[in-house]
């Protein structure tokens, strides 16, 4: 039996089975001794003080052990620095039970504490607070006028400020045979996974915590909590083997980690403390924006002028940015641009990333204006993104390290079946049914960041890697393990890849379609010094069949060191080991970005979706009946959990553009659809045919692996395919998020 | 939760005398609108009076007078699939097979479904004000975020829409619900039993504390040639109607010997015109007197900030389940309107 490569091969999840038998545990699943519940309490109000604190009923119900507040909490860090993680934007970071300042509603205020769940909530609605409120502002449309630029700071490096202006758009635009003004707007989304978020703190004694977390970056956790409870780093691990979805919600420490550690440490108790629905509404969303466009081409459907402006959002003590307004002219050239980006701060939580920040945002209104400029120049949709088709970055002159959007475009189209267009609205009708196809295009970052990777070989001959990153269900323990698999040519039952826990290495909090190539190049660099430390041993041995020979003359495969031409001639993984008084051999190393190199080019995913809609003639009921979408991320290590990725992000996009928002009532200064029986999200009468295509994308360039990451760029484009077709559909342009049906009365 | 006691009823008068020994006890069926309130911090029972089990009580019987009877503990799933009313209660049928989902079907019953309360995001959040969860506290959807509120019928106290499907069916059947309390028993024509809010919104319906439902009875006659329910909502399962459309015809050919039609989301109750359908009466049965039926059904609806599309959905609507119940085939699963 010979090994066969497992990268590029449809392989179905490592842990699957685990899960679908409910036997993978989540952070609420850890039952230890003793264990204590904590039920959070938000406040009622939006913005002021509390004067009064009545925690008598609670504490008498029996069964409840504490309740804590602001005023009898521990002594907290006093710096707010300390307060800090990894993805904390410009401003001061969010202190619960800090003082009896309200900051927005549905801040936490309270844990209650119980020997059970059912009892911490109950005596949660004992606790009473007294409020002196204050005037609030939570909607982002009467307060455009306070717009104003961002602060910067430590993350915002990966979300720059708008590019500077180039050319003259004004004048272009003024001058400009054809051009488009339009305004886009979206509503607030809340990230809504389906695990509830929360937090099992084990209480080991001697100032050691282990702590089951819900959380897309343990080791951003760990730190976060150590800074803020005084502990040393090594005494905090936090674990998270299992994450049911996050979608950005847990790139920073949420609050319930605070209260559960704070509970743990003031009682010297194993506490466990989880959200309810309502309170995933609580903390972090997608912002609300209002964007403008205007965009202007020549007879020929050039674009001669690019200009976008957003205004986003966000809270009144953190800055929280996205990257909007850059992704046209990264997209299409231009000579004359200008870019805008500001912030509002309401009396809210501060936003935080949910999947494809900013660029789904922005694609929107970047693919509906190139929509309405493709009617006007009477060009079909596709033809007038290929007039303006970028090879290089028109925003950097840049060569990308590889784009094949060309043949997202052309595969996609092909696939759908876009010929059959017919180009006016409103012309093609199905029964009681007006049809609209509509298409867009996406674009998303392709990042990487450094990774440091443990691996050895053990005494069975066997691969086990150590690495602190998550797996939040986009497939990652089976990717990394794919790819190690095949470094070191053995069968995937022979790796162990340990995630999921911040002892281990260090990788970046799982954000940004990141994880493949930062993690995993970290595991081609190990494996590389690992294949190097076997071979010597091997080449030293007594009597060695591979004697003499270098390192170019063998191959490794089914935990052995071949020679390249005697397949007869070799040293297995296991000899070595025992031969190494068996002692595993190991190596940790760092996998990071050629920054030297990729400064020269500019790296990007794309894709291209493709969508067919029915729209009922008389009642406007929208069902998108069909859509494809074509991906251009490199090289796609596993087409199997690259599609789910895809087809999930598909599936939101229709959620974006039809459905999913979370309602602020302005007057009561609070969301009130925070239940997923009124927070709409598709179900599966909603959802018909979706086709996935991977277009053939070989880069070299990028990183060691050729890969640049799938978990965000199948959502970009879909919202704005949607939009589009409705327009073709119906003749109406919708230029607001999501899309209700009855507008189209 | 709070602690509470539970029993068991074991019959009709146990269950009534069980309610009078403790200060909040509350009967539980399937228990999927009961226990979200609870959650919600809404209601806090200390007594629930499991009414599950009740022998005898699980029944679709055919009636002396030619009707059916439905027993009102049995799911909405067993009544949805029964074949007596399959065959000749198809509205019925269909109506509640486009509300929620299939899981709450098969624990939600027929009384509950009947006693469910509004879906007004305001009157499920215990801190804001309403008059239905709290009289006298305003209302927050008047000028609120209303787009799933009512049109018609509404009064300045409270807005709120009945959220029911099947409750919207058994009206145009015209079916009556039979109750029994301590003082025996009482049958509510079904137009008497859900209430408009006037003054006095903490009411939802007739039936008085004490009492119980036992079950429905469904009149002989159950269109079951011609009829449709049409369902508009923001996704197309799994939410509560923005407007539905139960109608019931019998046809002398193309003509309209007797036409039903009930209105769901629009108003506290299920909504009916008895002047609409008197004029459709010997009329043809087209686009035509359906929309003018649709016309004076919808006359003197009020629309607030984000709910005036539902006066010409609902029109629309109106007229193509009219059509729709022409051709019954026609019909799509989940009440979409026909392809
Ligand atoms: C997410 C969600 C979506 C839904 N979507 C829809 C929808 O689209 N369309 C729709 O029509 N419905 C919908 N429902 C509502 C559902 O139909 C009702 O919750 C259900 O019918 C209630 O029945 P139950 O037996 O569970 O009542 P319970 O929750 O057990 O009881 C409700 C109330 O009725 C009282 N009660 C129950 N039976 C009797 C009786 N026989 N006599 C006197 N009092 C009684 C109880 O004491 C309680 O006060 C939805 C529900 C949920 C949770």
């Amino acid at each position: 039996m010979s090994t066969q490569p497992t990268v590029g091969k449809p392989v179905s999840r490592l842990e699957g089975k685990l899960k679908v038998t409910g036997a993978a545990k989540y952070a609420a699943e850890y039952d230890v001794p003793g264990l204590l519940h904590g039920y959070v309490v938000n406040s009622t109000i939006t913005k002021g003080k509390i004067v009064r604190v009545d925690t008598g009923r609670a504490k008498a119900v029996n069964g409840v052990i504490e309740v804590i507040t602001h005023q009898n909490r521990p002594k907290l860090a006093w710096f707010d620095l300390q307060y800090t993680d990894m993805d904390a934007p410009p401003g001061v970071v969010f202190k619960p039970l800090y003082d009896a300042e309200i900051k927005y509603n549905g801040q936490p205020v309270a844990l209650v504490v119980a020997t059970d769940f059912e009892t911490a909530r109950y005596a949660a609605t004992l606790v009473s607070f007294e409020y002196e409120e204050e005037p609030f502002e939570t909607c982002l449309d009467n307060n455009l006028e306070k717009a104003r630029d961002a602060k910067k700071g430590f993350a915002t490096i990966l979300r720059p400020p708008p590019p500077k202006p180039t050319g003259d758009f004004e004048g272009a635009f003024k001058n400009a045979p054809v051009k488009v003004e339009s305004e886009y707007w979206h509503g607030v989304e809340h990230h809504n996974p389906i695990e509830l978020f929360a937090t099992t703190t084990v209480y080991e004694g001697d100032g050691k915590l282990t702590i089951y977390d819900k959380t897309q970056g343990t080791i951003n956790n760990q730190v976060f909590v150590a800074n803020v409870f005084g502990l040393h780093f090594k005494d905090v691990r936090i674990l998270a083997p299992f994450v049911g979805g996050a979608f950005g919600s847990g790139l920073r420490p949420q609050y319930q980690l605070f209260l559960c550690v704070m509970a743990a440490l003031l009682l010297k108790r194993n506490v466990r403390v989880v959200l309810d629905r309502k309170q995933m509404f609580s903390f972090s969303h997608r912002p609300q924006s209002v964007q403008r466009t205007r965009f202007s081409t020549d007879e020929n459907g050039k674009l001669t002028g690019l200009n976008h402006s957003a205004v986003s959002e966000t809270s009144q003590f953190e800055d929280y940015t996205e990257q909007v307004v850059a992704w046209s002219h990264k997209l299409y050239p231009a000579p004359n641009t200008l870019f805008e980006y500001k912030l509002v701060p309401l009396d809210v939580h501060t936003p935080i990333d949910m999947r494809a920040p900013g660029g789904v945002t922005a694609m929107h209104a970047i693919e509906c204006t190139m929509d309405q400029l493709a009617y006007k120049l009477n060009l079909d949709p596709l033809e007038f993104r290929l007039r303006n088709y970028a090879e290089t970055d028109p925003s950097t002159q840049k060569p990308f390290t590889s784009k094949a959007l060309r043949e997202c475009y052309q595969k996609g189209a092909e696939k759908f079946g876009w010929q059959k267009r017919n180009p006016t609205p409103g012309s093609t009708i199905r029964r009681n049914k007006l049809v609209g196809y509509g298409m867009a295009t996406g674009m998303w970052d392709a990042y990487q960041f450094p990774a440091r990777m443990e691996a050895m070989i053990t005494k069975e001959g066997k691969l086990v890697l150590n690495n602190a990153v998550t797996d939040i269900g986009t497939g990652t323990l089976t990717v990394m393990s794919q790819i190690a698999a095949d470094e070191l040519g053995l069968p995937l039952e022979d790796v162990t890849f340990n995630y999921g826990d911040s002892k281990k290495p260090f990788s970046m909090f799982q954000g940004g379609s990141s994880v493949t190539a930062s993690t995993g190049v970290a595991i081609v660099v190990a494996a590389k010094t690992l294949k190097k430390k076997l071979f010597k041993k091997a080449a030293g041995i007594k009597n060695s069949p591979i004697a003499g020979a270098s390192e170019e003359d063998v191959i490794f495969k089914d935990g052995n060191i071949y020679l390249r031409n005697d397949p007869t001639a070799y040293v297995s993984f296991k000899d070595i080991i025992s031969l190494n008084n068996g002692r595993a051999i190991e190596t940790t190393n760092m996998g990071a970005p050629d920054v030297l190199n990729l400064r020269k080019y500019s790296k990007a995913a794309h894709s291209a979706t493709f969508v067919e809609v029915e729209v009922d003639k008389d009642l406007k009921i929208i069902t998108v009946t069909r859509a494809v979408t074509a991906v251009a991320a490199g090289k796609i290590i596993n087409p199997k959990t690259a599609r789910s990725q895809i087809l999930g992000s598909m599936v939101w996009g229709i959620s974006k553009a039809l459905h999913e928002e979370t309602i602020m009532d302005e007057k009561l200064g609070k969301y009130i659809n925070t239940n997923l029986g009124e927070y709409h999200i598709p179900v599966h009468a909603d959802i018909h045919e979706l086709d996935v295509i991977f277009a053939d994308e070989k880069d070299t360039l990028i990183n060691e692996l050729g890969v640049k990451g799938v978990g965000e760029i199948g959502l970009v484009a879909v919202p704005a395919a949607i939009a589009n077709a409705v327009y073709h559909a119906t003749g109406t342009r919708i230029t607001k998020l999501p899309i209700h049906f009855d507008e189209l009365l | 939760m709070n602690n509470f006691d539970y029993i068991r009823a074991s019959d009709i008068d146990d269950a009534l005398a069980s309610l009078n020994t403790h200060d909040n006890g509350s009967f539980i069926a399937g228990g999927t609108n009961l226990i979200d309130l609870w959650k919600y911090n809404l209601l806090h029972p200390d007594l629930l009076i499991d009414i599950n089990h009740l022998p005898g009580h699980h029944a679709i019987e055919e009636i002396e007078e030619g009707g059916v009877r439905l027993s009102a503990f049995l799911t909405n799933a067993d009544t949805a699939y029964h074949p007596l009313i399959e065959e000749r209660y198809p509205l019925l049928s269909k109506a509640i097979l486009a509300g929620a989902s299939a899981q709450i079907r098969n624990m939600a019953t027929n009384g509950g479904n009947l006693l469910q309360r509004t879906r007004c995001y305001y009157f499920y959040d215990p801190d804001a004000p309403c008059n239905k969860r709290n009289p006298g506290s305003g209302c927050s959807a008047l000028n609120g975020y209303n787009r799933i509120h009512a049109i018609l019928g509404a009064s300045e106290n409270c807005i709120a829409v009945f959220p029911s499907d099947m409750c919207v069916a058994l009206a145009a059947l015209d079916a009556v619900v039979n109750v029994t309390g301590i003082n025996g028993e009482r049958n509510i024509r079904f137009e008497d039993f859900h209430r408009l809010p006037g003054d006095t919104p903490e009411l939802d319906n007739n039936l008085k504390r004490g009492e119980i439902i036992t079950s429905i009875d469904l009149p002989a006659k159950g269109f079951a040639k011609n009829y449709s329910y049409l369902k508009l909502r923001d996704r197309h399962s799994y939410a509560f109607a923005l407007v539905s459309v139960a109608t019931g015809m019998e046809l002398d050919g193309d003509i309209i010997k007797e036409a039903r039609i009930a209105l769901g989301g629009v108003a506290h109750r299920p909504w009916r015109l008895k002047e609409a359908e008197s004029f459709l009466q010997g009329k043809r049965a087209d686009e035509h007197s359906f929309a003018a039926a649709a016309d004076m059904m919808l006359e003197g609806a009020k629309g607030f900030k984000y709910n005036s599309f539902k006066i010409e959905l609902a029109k629309k609507a109106i007229v193509r389940n009219g059509l729709m119940a022409l051709d019954p085939h026609s019909q799509l699963p989940g009440a979409q309107p026909s392809a």
